[in-house]
């Protein structure tokens, strides 16, 4: 074990991860839109947007995420509609790619987590309100919503993680994200080992955090179950 | 443009036939070596050795915090030499060479285990304690509880979310065509290229992948409906 080069692949290393964290965080950002979109269209809306809904979720989960990445990334500018289009700004460059398809995935999967959050909002409470004559909005807003997102908080985290782990596939279209860099740095100096475990050890602290933080928000979400000692 | 996935000289259908069927051998083989390591995982877990516990703690810890990509990568640019290391311990000086298939099933094996590992452990805590003290007052041996009593309940109880870790170790075989096995997204990467119709064969893969979960899930069902018989439910 080469200690010395693994304590000097720290610093190139570390460059990814700026652009790891903005995969990541324009995936969920985006991504959440995309399942709240979903899930409410599967929830509330006509037989239609149901059926096409769950289309959706079907094939971007029944489907791996490298041929999400690949149909976008290389599928899309076969078209000669795609590229006369104001989109090709975008989609000829592999970051929005990558953001796109990882927001279409985690989207997928996420509208799931939600749909069952909303489903599992106790009937009384929407009684309730409704009792108190709330609108249907305003029940949404203040009793659903609220109810819904604490309940999905645990799974979410599982979701995030999978982000950070599924953001490594961007290499794979030429992104120098974490995972990128070390295959670049291992082509310079063959130290598989020493650069791989530098690598898999910054994608291990960034999930520990983001794990930590979901936790803190289920935390601040549930202060009722803090009063039992 | 649909001649290109047909069956013969200028089609790829055979190919990504061959890939598909590849795709499954791979799946297959890594499930079940993930359901040995998810096994022995999960008994060292429940283990009260604490070093065995910590060791599968770190396994688990470890695998499932890291992108797939990077263990695949691991194993495929430095598995022959850890094999190697390996040997050197038992006492081969020799070289081994390991193909890409064994790269890929180890690799995904590898990370398949990490999930088996967790829902093999909490499949056996489900079992109920009773059950285990009944049977050693009737005078069980140890080796005859395991199999009579604790491994069809756990698998019973393991199934939905051993379905779960096969969808995952399904859909983590396509991160094994960056090592050049003619698998699914390999065959479809390199007939995109020659073809320059990367929409169709990308398309193509997707469709090929969704049989195969599909076919899958309703394979799971079966399996669950199956282990649940004479199971009052809840």
């Amino acid at each position: 074990m080469n200690w010395e080069l693994m304590w000097d692949s720290v610093p190139t290393l570390l460059r990814g991860v700026p652009v790891t964290l903005q995969l990541v965080g324009l995936a969920l950002l985006f991504g959440a839109g995309v399942a709240f979109a979903v899930a409410l269209l599967r929830l509330y809306g006509n037989r239609v947007t149901e059926r096409l809904m769950a289309a959706y979720v079907f094939v971007f989960r029944g489907t791996p995420l490298l041929v999400q990445i690949f149909l976008i990334y290389y599928g899309m500018g076969q078209f000669e509609l795609v590229r006369s289009s104001f989109l090709w700004v975008y989609l000829r460059e592999p970051f929005w790619c990558a953001i796109l398809a990882l927001t279409l995935n985690t989207g997928a999967y996420t509208s799931e987590i939600l749909r069952g959050a909303i489903l599992s909002v106790p009937q009384g409470q929407i009684e309730a309100a409704r009792a108190c004559g709330m609108s249907r909005t305003l029940l949404f807003r203040r009793i659903v919503m609220p109810v819904a997102i604490r309940q999905m908080l645990p799974a979410y985290g599982n979701e995030v993680i999978l982000m950070v782990k599924a953001s490594s596939l961007a290499s794979t279209i030429t992104l120098l994200e974490i995972t990128g860099i070390a295959r670049k740095i291992i082509a310079q100096s063959f130290a598989v080992f020493e650069v791989f475990i530098v690598a898999g050890s910054i994608y291990l602290l960034l999930n520990f955090l983001a794990s930590r933080l979901i936790r803190y928000a289920e935390w601040r979400m549930t202060p009722y179950l803090r009063a039992r000692g | 443009m649909f001649e290109l996935l047909s069956f013969g000289p200028n089609g790829w259908g055979g190919q990504l036939l061959g890939g598909a069927a590849m795709t499954v051998a791979v799946s297959v083989s890594a499930f079940v070596l993930g359901l040995v390591f998810g096994s022995l995982g999960a008994s060292a877990k429940l283990s009260r050795h604490l070093a065995l516990t910590g060791v599968a703690e770190v396994y688990t810890t470890v695998v499932r915090g890291v992108p797939e990509l990077l263990v695949i990568y691991l194993l495929f640019f430095g598995g022959s030499g850890a094999v190697m290391a390996v040997g050197r311990v038992f006492g081969y000086e020799g070289y081994i060479e390991l193909n890409a298939f064994s790269i890929g099933v180890l690799a995904v094996g590898l990370i398949s285990g990490a999930y088996s590992t967790e829902v093999i452990r909490g499949a056996v805590q489900a079992v109920p304690h009773g059950q285990i003290e009944a049977a050693r007052a009737c005078g069980m041996s140890r080796w005859l509880i395991l199999r009579r009593i604790l491994v069809p309940q756990t698998l019973r109880y393991a199934l939905p979310g051993l379905g779960n870790v096969w969808q995952l170790t399904l859909k983590d075989t396509a991160l094994i065509s960056v090592t050049a096995l003619a698998e699914i997204m390999r065959v479809s990467h390199v007939a995109a290229g020659s073809t320059r119709q990367p929409f169709l064969f990308y398309t193509t893969a997707a469709v090929l992948y969704l049989l195969l979960t599909t076919v899958s899930t309703v394979a799971f069902e079966r399996a669950e409906r199956y282990a649940n018989r004479g199971v009052r439910r809840a």
